[in-house]
């Protein structure tokens, strides 16, 4: 039965998350936009002290709805949030549950901690196959060399904790794809390192690293997902499965500031008397209405997507399609809606002093991370069409 | 709970009506867009289906079940899927009879809702939209007047089957309000003029119709003295018009991907580049956005919520939606969309006309 009611108790989380992000993430906003790479260490205690409410791991509709509410308040404060991140995810999907226990339990206790993911390299980023780092076998080792870039998270999970962070290398460069494979890399491993933090557009709260591996040891149970080269696509299972829960948490991220910024417009047009008449036809509508009226319909529509492709994984059904729809459209949503607030509000929008612009700059980095908007839609096609990657490159 | 499921019986009546758009509407459509009419055994097989008699109670000749946009919007997509000209045919009698079965006065019921049960297909039809640019539905040129009964005037365009209805709801306003007025076929002052010429849904027979001084009794005017909900009528056509309008950006979508599959150019077929690729994906992602959000809104209205805001956002994605997809899908088969000996172009002519229609279908 097709039905869109969440239960109180659903709706309750998701209420509880926006009232934190209201009280929480929104007052301190600009601060942390101005001033990059600085701890919003209140704010992080305050997270960790409250992990229990699942703000970060929970899962299914009712985690992105809440991961939706704290972007609402910042997106990039909500980046800095402790927990198991995209790394944890990784592990959740391709990991056991001996792994679970190992690299997941800290995640509960003690002090904050963060997990991050390293896939992108400074010759690759959506072409992951091409990847250069290596894990090479040596005894009961894997010892891993190489260089990722763009680290979300990687300073706070490696730096400042005993989190962790998931590598993808290659185990034989000549098996390509097949050869491909995720290793969990624990804080503090000898030969890990933490390099350049990046200056970014936007999500500033957020940090953004390089990490260098030089034959740095680790464990040879690391390994998430067999050790074995077999099919071509066996490798690679892992990061998919991953793709099937972040890129609609990623979706909902990019609707939580999206959402941000469209209220903050009716509030300001609401201020100066103009109320959004929805039931007018085209030639009664002033450009305003019909702009508005555009924005808020791309808007649901990109959410309802995205709950849609959490509901399936809840439900236990595939949704590799609908996950990434969900994502490319989130992602084009997001730029045409924040973009499009600037220009509606002119010299406000512009200006610092309204967070407009700052939604702008924050909402790109969703068609952006965890497959650019193109790369979404090119899954999209092959799935589709029922063509594979060498049909439709 | 939240779910994207159709329950069984939902699945079961699109299962029914996909599987008549499939064998009976696509074997003719493009002959009676040619010919500009629909044969009768269409019709009447449709008419076996059940399902403008479903949603009348059993009192009234018909099934009872309880009436749901949501439903309606499943089968209207299937039915547009198969051509949007038989489906707003099929669904016509929906236009004269649902605001009655949720709105109408006792005596409205009894007298009316049991003409539209009868073994063959009956039609009955809405006159809604009038012929300017400007045209407004909460501003209506066309005056009711009181005066002992009702007295009509004005001009209506776009009134499908008027000719062979058994009675037509006139909107019109009265103050500053939308009434509806049911007018009985042959009704003195009322004028049906020439068939209409249209760019797209060129096999379902439309019609403009004059009122003069046309008078309809007290008794007429839907819901009685205090009228009717005409927002509510407005929202569960306009769910209607979206649910139509996503059956046919969806054969489009299909047909030109099929296409792109079979099709090589350069070694390859079209559909290994993203050029086409891409346009093919789009039309997907937005197919599918536009379903969900007709579906929350059709389920708002189930639920007899106020659902203005929704429906509007639903109508108004749907109208840009479907015209990207129909014109995406010419666009990918190039010189062989543009030729009739392929469907794209009249599902493009079609898709065209969701911004003009308004209040055409009703579920």
């Amino acid at each position: 039965m097709i039905d869109f009611e969440l239960t109180a108790e659903e709706q309750a989380k998701i209420d509880e998350a926006h009232d934190i992000a209201q009280k929480y993430f929104r007052p301190i906003s600009r601060y942390y936009d101005e001033h990059e790479h600085e701890e919003p260490q209140d704010l992080i205690d305050f997270m960790w002290s409250n992990r229990s409410k699942g703000f970060v791991t929970g899962l299914g509709v009712v985690g992105a709805m809440m991961v939706e509410e704290l972007c609402w308040g910042d997106a990039g404060l909500y980046l800095t949030i402790p927990g198991p991140g995209l790394g944890g995810a990784a592990v959740f999907a391709a990991g056991t549950k001996e792994q679970w226990g190992k690299f997941l339990t800290r995640f509960g206790e003690g002090k904050p901690k963060w997990g991050a993911m390293a896939m992108t390299e400074p010759g690759c980023g959506s072409d992951t196959s091409a990847i250069q780092s290596t894990a090479t076998r040596d005894g009961d080792f894997w010892v891993l060399n190489g260089e990722k870039i763009f680290v979300t998270m990687g300073h706070r999970a490696l730096d400042l904790s005993e989190g962790i962070i998931v590598v993808w290398a290659s185990i034989d460069k000549s098996a390509g794809r097949a050869g491909m494979k995720s290793f969990v890399v624990e804080a503090g491993t000898p030969g890990m390192k933490v390099e350049k933090k990046e200056k970014k557009l936007g999500i500033k709260a957020s940090d953004t690293v390089t990490v260098t591996f030089d034959n740095c040891r680790i464990p040879f149970g690391n390994i998430l997902g067999k050790a074995e080269v077999k099919s071509k696509t066996e490798g690679f299972k892992g990061a998919m499965a991953t793709f099937d829960v972040t890129r609609p948490m990623v979706a909902a991220q990019a609707l939580g500031v999206t959402r941000a910024a469209l209220d903050m417009l009716r509030d300001e047009i609401d201020k100066r008397g103009i109320k959004i008449r929805y039931d007018l036809p085209r030639s009664k509508q002033t450009t305003l209405e019909h702009d508005f009226i555009e924005m808020e319909a791309n808007l649901r529509a990109a959410h309802l997507l995205m709950i849609r492709a959490m509901w399936q994984l809840g439900s236990g059904m595939s949704n590799a399609l609908e996950a990434s729809m969900s994502k490319a459209k989130a992602g084009r949503a997001a730029t045409l809606i924040t973009q499009r607030a600037v220009e509606l509000m002119g010299p406000l929008g512009y200006s610092r002093k309204y967070l407009f612009e700052k939604f702008m700059r924050d909402a790109k980095i969703n068609d952006i991370f965890e497959g650019t908007g193109q790369i979404n839609t090119l899954v999209v096609a092959r799935r589709v069409l029922g063509f594979t990657r060498d049909q439709l490159k | 709970m939240l779910s994207f499921s159709p329950s069984e019986e939902q699945q079961m009546i699109v299962n029914t009506v996909k599987q008549f758009a499939n064998d009976v509407m696509r074997k003719k459509f493009r002959e009676c867009d040619e010919e500009g009419q629909i044969p009768a055994e269409i019709i009447n097989t449709a008419w076996e289906l059940g399902l403008v008699v479903s949603c009348i109670p059993e009192e009234y000749g018909g099934a009872g079940w309880e009436h749901s946009a949501l439903t309606g919007t499943l089968l209207a997509e299937e039915l547009a899927w198969g051509d949007l000209s038989m489906a707003m045919h099929i669904l016509s009698p929906w236009l004269g009879v649902l605001p009655i079965v949720e709105m109408g006065t006792p005596e409205q019921k009894k007298k009316y809702l049991p003409a539209v049960c009868g073994g063959k297909f009956t039609a009955a039809t809405a006159a809604l939209i009038e012929p300017r640019f400007d045209f407004d539905h909460n501003d209506l040129g066309t005056i009711a007047k009181k005066n002992g009964g009702y007295v009509l005037n004005g001009e209506k365009c776009f009134v499908p089957l008027a000719q062979d209805s058994a009675f037509t709801l006139v909107y019109a306003r009265e103050g500053n309000a939308s009434q509806c007025f049911i007018v009985d076929k042959g009704a003195k002052g009322l004028k049906i003029g020439e068939r209409e010429k249209n760019m797209g849904i060129k096999a379902l027979a439309t019609y403009e119709l004059s009122l003069k001084d046309c008078k309809v009794p007290a008794e007429n005017k839907l819901g009685g003295e205090k009228g009717c909900d005409f927002k509510r009528l407005s929202n569960l056509s306009r769910v209607a018009l979206a649910a139509l309008a996503v059956g046919v950006a969806r054969g489009s979508f299909e047909f030109s991907r099929d296409y792109a599959r079979e099709r090589h150019a350069f070694g390859e077929p079209i559909g290994s580049r993203q050029a086409i690729a891409f346009m093919l994906a789009d039309m997907a992602i937005e197919i599918d956005a536009a379903r969900l959000l007709n579906w929350e809104a059709a389920w708002l209205l189930d639920k007899k919520a106020e659902a203005t805001r929704e429906c509007c956002l639903a109508k108004t994605y749907a109208d840009s939606m479907v015209m990207l997809c129909t014109d995406y899908g010419v666009q990918v088969m190039g010189g062989h969309g543009y030729v009739r000996d392929n469907p794209v172009e009249l599902w493009f002519r079609n898709g065209r006309g969701f911004v003009a229609f308004t209040g055409m279908a009703i579920v």
